[in-house]
């Protein structure tokens, strides 16, 4: 990929829901690297972007490229494979199951073993789940979880929740993570280590991330663009400065200035 | 080192387990254990395949299918035609049996796996009794007066198919194919957004459930002398859910045993039976007042052998827990 190409080029998109626009005409692009926050009031549309670009709903106008390849219409699962992966705004692990097991889980499609080798326990079988599990082990150490590893994900703390959903949605291996909403529920000194976790990540990681998020200190504290949607509009993007002195953000946050 | 050492306990349960069929078959042979202990014994069995193939699709997928007897019926014409019609023999009945009931797994599993939920049960109940009333019109396997089959079933036919049966769907269960339909069940649109395909996980559980259950129909047809479309209505299909939910969703051994206790309990039960279903239904009402995740949870029987080394790093050891 060349440099000057963005690796997430968004044009025109939205969807309808019956009469109901709720996103419409979102321009938005990407480049390799960049930490990006989406803001905007409660029902702006933030989560249904986020579920246009992810496959969750097909966007019934425009289209949304990732490193040129077209995403409208793909199922979830295969734009997760093409390099767009997650978090939730209510965090979705799956609670049952082990921490450890929780990574292996989107560790699935680097598997290379086939069923019938799993049934019949085939050396394929226990040679790949082998690889899979200290690779787990590995990357869960950089998040702090190695020491929780059996631990069924329901019985984590809120904290290591959160945490444990973006160590899954990145060993899914994406060239782009999208956080929806990862301080939703932090005291302070959480949301500070969410910072640090997040600049330690997108170091290691090369990643691009584009976060939606209510808490403004983390937002402005992060982000080097912004992104503000009201109304499933875009109604302005810039530098955190230039947002915290638009007017239009001003008004859809605080309402218009009575004169 | 993990995987070395379950690995040893693997191949010990199944050293024990074939141990145990060979001690059954001397058993049977040489008449010690009378006709009616020999009948309950494989009316467990049968019961047994039935528990584990839904298993894998309820307890494992959390695909809420309450068909089940549909896929039976069709593995015990299927398997009955095959021996009967076609005089060929019964392990090509077992064969057979299976793969048309996992042809109806998959004809039936991809156009309504996209459903959820309450959705799914109402058409797979609707799969059940199509398939009942179907072999009902067919003159061919004699409609509504059934078809004799000649009793086939017998203990190594049985036990070889219940002991493939536990091992083909623990080894599904235990590898990252069945940590893919766990995670359907656990969460769909967070599996979907790990990659997972999911719609193929939930059509392969439901194939291999009705595989099964197909093997099942045909060991069921060939022990019973006659099979009738009545055998296979939609109360057959709530016996083996209650199976499976008392055992515990999720629970291999959980379905496994309670397949053998109810089957014992009915099958004594039987000798009163005015009072049969008011006390089997009290067992359940009871059971699932005071233990509704049923025998065993979520755990296996082997979770109980590890508890020694499980305890020391145990939900309750928050010390080693760093403040997040």
């Amino acid at each position: 990929m060349t440099a000057n190409n963005p690796l997430l080029k968004v044009n025109n998109a939205g969807i309808r829901f019956g009469g109901l626009k709720a996103v419409s005409d979102v321009n938005l692009e990407l480049k390799q690297g960049e930490l990006v926050g989406l803001i905007g009031p409660n029902g702006a549309g933030k989560t249904t972007f986020f579920n246009l670009l992810t496959g969750v709903y097909v966007p019934t106008e425009g289209s949304i490229e990732l490193d040129g390849d077209k995403l409208n219409g793909l199922a979830p699962y295969k734009i997760t494979k093409k390099g767009i992966s997650r978090t939730f705004q209510n965090i979705r692990l799956f609670n049952e199951l082990s921490v450890l097991d929780n990574v292996k889980v989107a560790y699935h499609s680097l598997a290379k073993h086939s069923i019938m080798s799993s049934i019949f326990r085939l050396p394929k079988h226990f040679s790949e789940e082998k690889y899979m599990e200290e690779k787990a082990i590995e990357f869960l150490k950089i998040f702090n979880l190695d020491n929780v590893l059996h631990e069924k994900a329901k019985n984590l703390p809120y904290g290591q929740q959160r945490r444990l959903e973006i160590a899954r949605a990145l060993a899914a291996n994406p060239k782009l993570l999208l956080l929806d909403e990862p301080a939703a529920g932090m005291n302070p000194q959480e949301t500070e280590e969410l910072m640090n976790l997040i600049a330690l990540i997108r170091k290691k990681f090369d990643l691009t991330i584009l976060l939606i998020e209510h808490d403004m200190l983390l937002v402005m504290g992060v982000c080097e663009r912004i992104y503000v949607l009201d109304h499933g509009q875009l109604i302005a993007d810039g530098t955190p400065e230039q947002i915290r002195n638009n007017p239009k953000v001003i008004e859809a946050y605080l309402g218009e200035e009575v004169s | 080192m993990n995987i070395l050492k379950g690995a040893k306990g693997f191949w010990s349960s199944i050293v024990l387990a074939v141990v145990f069929g060979i001690v059954m078959q001397f058993l049977i042979t040489g008449e010690i254990i009378n006709f009616f202990y020999v009948n309950t014994l494989y009316f467990i069995g049968i019961n047994i395949i039935l528990a584990a193939s839904l298993h894998l699709i309820i307890g494992i997928t959390g695909q809420f299918s309450i068909g089940h007897a549909g896929f039976l019926a069709v593995g015990a014409y299927a398997s009955a035609i095959i021996t009967m019609k076609l005089e060929l023999p019964f392990s090509l009945g077992l064969l057979a049996g299976g793969v048309a009931a996992a042809i109806a797994g998959l004809i039936i599993g991809i156009p309504t796996l996209r459903l959820k939920g309450d959705y799914l049960a109402i058409a797979t109940l609707g799969f059940g009794e199509i398939v009942r009333i179907i072999f009902l019109n067919i003159e061919y396997v004699g409609g509504a007066s059934g078809m004799t089959v000649t009793q086939l079933t017998t203990w190594p036919w049985l036990f070889g198919s219940i002991l493939l049966t536990l091992l083909v769907i623990r080894n599904f269960t235990n590898s990252t194919h069945g940590r893919a339909c766990i995670s359907v069940r656990e969460n769909e649109i967070a599996a979907d957004a790990m990659g997972i395909n999911t719609t193929y996980y939930k059509v392969i559980a439901f194939a291999i459930g009705a595989f099964f259950a197909g093997v099942a129909g045909a060991l069921y047809a060939h022990n019973f002398f006659i099979i009738q479309p009545t055998n296979f209505g939609f109360l057959k299909s709530f016996d083996i859910l209650i199976f499976v939910v008392l055992g515990g969703l999720g629970s291999l051994s959980g379905a496994v045993l309670s397949a053998i206790l109810l089957t014992i309990v009915s099958t004594y039960l039987q000798s009163y039976p005015e009072l049969r279903m008011i006390i089997y239904s009290l067992v359940l009402i009871i059971m699932m007042l005071y233990r509704p995740q049923g025998i065993m949870g979520t755990r296996e029987l082997t979770s109980f052998f590890k508890f020694g080394k499980s305890g020391k790093g145990g939900v309750n050891d928050d010390s080693k827990q760093p403040v997040a």
